[in-house]
């Protein structure tokens, strides 16, 4: 359902990672039946309930991504894109960046990626992973009323994250896989409950000492990873973002996208 | 698809042609047997980068940003240590991968580095262990059965783990627990360590001991999935030894004698030949052979190594691979102290895992 619309590799194409879901065997096999997910014939997660398994392949997918591509800065960040110019979305768990990432995914701006940012080394573009958006608990209900079209799946329960469901990422997106964008912006959002929308703008250093702590290879890209998210900022205006509904921050950003020059 | 690993190693000067699906297993089983950053290593010191296709490439070459950060920290390590230690005034010597390291051996190009081992005379192990603590390193071993096990029983203290950084590092005063069948004094070792040169009190072992030291590491410590980079790491060590000294065979062979390792010596020297070509120079022949245990013992043990030195990946796995692996790990363990002390203490241990007095930490959850 929510991967229907993704061309299929080539039986030679050159894979990036293997992972694999099972059921586990013994007694498991019948009874509170598990699954556990393989990568490179090791184990790396602890087996879950069987229903977890889509959830799983997931978070399993982001996890090979932000452990072995070291050809890419890795940001734990959303990001979109407008007329080829792209938002980055940096914020810690729970400050909403999911719910605005779907919010905003379905009016006008196009999903690079909902968790991880993918900085190109050579030139600092967003290299686009496009996979369905991950919301959980309270969220889904935000999302169903404000786009009632998305595509949702079955909402897993009791993960270790709550509720999760994901959504699917609009066709006309999907066929846009290969197209990066410059980075434009670095909007760091806050939920705040009843908050009228506010955007202030944040210092470019405080902005990057943010931004490389929400990095997963930061450190190890060295060098090569400080030139490639100080060229970042220095091409981004910076700007703390909070609000309370997702209409108002659809606003916010319409009009930042006409304001910001080229 | 079989291993495709050490053929790279044994045929060094060959370009290694794979197709894209080779590529893949070739990454995967390099992922798991802790290789890549050679694998990247080897490619880039024969000028080959530009021939590997677009994608596997951008692995190789993420390996190598890899392999340049830990170069990077275990140098910063290194040096922490020689601090902290300093005060004591005693000497140390780095072990494996930190000697290799910091005396600039071959194995270092392109190796990914761990814990750091370092050993230091017995006597000094409480000095040693308040000096590490004072810098911030304190011991992950909580249990008191545990901290028995190590400070009676075994060649090394419970690994210290830095309260900042991270870091892991295992204080041993010998190479082998003193309960084992091939236990060997530290004194013995500590005559000839070599100095490493700019830092002082700092050490490595004498050529033939950290040979010898590679040879039962790597066949006694009964976790094979990084069997293959250790015995990569001493081809390396052989052939460089070898090439700077004529008399290095002369001396591995009477120290393998000396110290009573000769059995991991032969096995040692049975793969390296098997795996990479390796050989012993023909004059040292008829010596190599005194070197082996009984004909029994030769083949069960030729048979078990060579499914346990495959790297474990799923494009390479075969049947018997999981039984060999766990024969020897059986076998470490038998190995290590005698059945008397053995049986009680997986007994033990058996125990503790079955009933834990507090909840064991879960795996890291896969979250991104």
């Amino acid at each position: 359902m929510l991967y229907a619309d993704y061309p299929l590799a080539a039986d030679d194409d050159f894979v990036d990672f293997t992972v694999t879901l099972q059921c586990s065997g013994g007694l498991r096999r019948w009874w509170r039946r598990q699954v556990i997910l393989g990568y490179d014939g090791a184990n790396p997660f602890v087996p879950l309930p069987l229903d977890h398994a889509f959830p799983l392949l997931e978070w399993a997918m982001n996890w090979c991504i932000s452990t072995q591509a070291h050809h890419v800065l890795t940001l734990h960040a959303a990001v979109l894109e407008r007329g080829g110019r792209a938002m980055i979305l940096p914020a810690p768990p729970g400050s909403g960046k999911s719910t605005l990432c779907a919010g905003l995914t379905s009016r006008d701006w196009r999903l690079l990626s909902d968790e991880l940012t993918l900085l190109s080394l050579s030139d600092g573009s967003v290299v686009p992973l496009g996979r369905p958006i991950s919301l959980k608990n309270e969220s889904l209900a935000v999302i169903r009323q404000f786009a009632p079209d998305v595509v949702l799946n079955d909402v897993t329960h009791d993960t270790s994250k709550g509720s999760v469901s994901h959504m699917k990422v609009p066709s006309d997106q999907v066929r846009r896989l290969d197209e990066g964008a410059r980075p434009r912006w670095v909007v760091f959002p806050k939920y705040v409950p009843d908050a009228p929308p506010t955007l202030r703008p944040r210092s470019k250093a405080e902005s990057m000492l943010e931004l490389g702590r929400n990095a997963f290879n930061y450190t190890l890209l060295g060098l090569t990873g400080f030139e490639v998210l100080a060229d970042v900022v220095d091409g981004c205006d910076c700007y703390d973002f909070s609000y309370s509904r997702l209409e108002d921050a659809v606003a916010v950003f319409d009009r930042l996208v006409v304001e910001t020059p080229p | 698809m079989s291993d495709l690993l050490s053929p790279v190693w044994a045929q060094p000067e060959l370009r290694p042609e794979f197709s894209l699906a080779q590529w893949e297993a070739v990454l995967g089983q390099s992922r798991q047997a802790g290789l890549m950053g050679r694998l990247a290593r080897h490619h880039v010191d024969h000028g080959w980068m530009t021939e590997v296709p677009a994608k596997p490439r951008l692995y190789l070459e993420g390996a190598l940003r890899q392999v340049d950060r830990l170069h990077h920290e275990l140098r910063w390590e290194i040096d922490c240590i020689h601090r902290a230690l300093a005060p004591v005034g005693v000497p140390f010597v780095l072990l494996k991968g930190a000697a290799y390291f910091a005396a600039d051996l071959p194995p270092k190009r392109g190796r990914l580095f761990g814990d750091i081992d370092i050993m230091v005379r017995r006597e000094h192990l409480q000095q040693v262990e308040s000096a590490l603590f004072r810098a911030g390193w304190i011991s992950d071993e909580r249990d008191a059965y545990n901290q028995r096990y190590y400070r009676e029983w075994m060649h090394e203290i419970p690994p210290m783990r830095h309260v900042q950084r991270g870091t892991v590092i295992d204080v041993h005063h010998t190479i082998t627990p003193p309960t084992s069948q091939m236990c060997v004094e530290g004194e013995a070792l500590l005559e000839h360590i070599v100095a490493v040169d700019a830092l002082q009190d700092v050490y490595v072992l004498a050529p033939v001991d950290m040979v010898l030291h590679s040879a039962v590491h790597l066949f006694q410590e009964g976790e094979f999935e990084r069997g293959l980079r250790d015995l990569l790491d001493l081809n390396d060590l052989v052939h460089h030894f070898e090439s700077h000294d004529p008399d290095f065979w002369r001396q591995l062979i009477s120290r393998a004698h000396a110290l009573k390792l000769q059995t991991p010596l032969h096995h040692a020297l049975f793969h390296l030949k098997r795996l990479f070509g390796t050989h012993v120079p023909p004059a040292f022949q008829g010596a190599v052979e005194l070197l082996r245990p009984p004909w029994w013992q030769r083949r069960l043990m030729a048979m078990l190594l060579e499914a346990a030195l495959r790297p474990v990946h799923p494009s390479c796995r075969q049947t018997g691979e999981g039984l060999a692996r766990w024969l020897l790990y059986v076998r470490s363990h038998a190995l290590r102290m005698p059945m008397t002390l053995l049986v009680p203490h997986l007994v033990r241990k058996a125990w503790m895992q079955r009933f834990p007095t507090k909840k064991p930490e879960d795996h890291p959850a896969a979250e991104a």
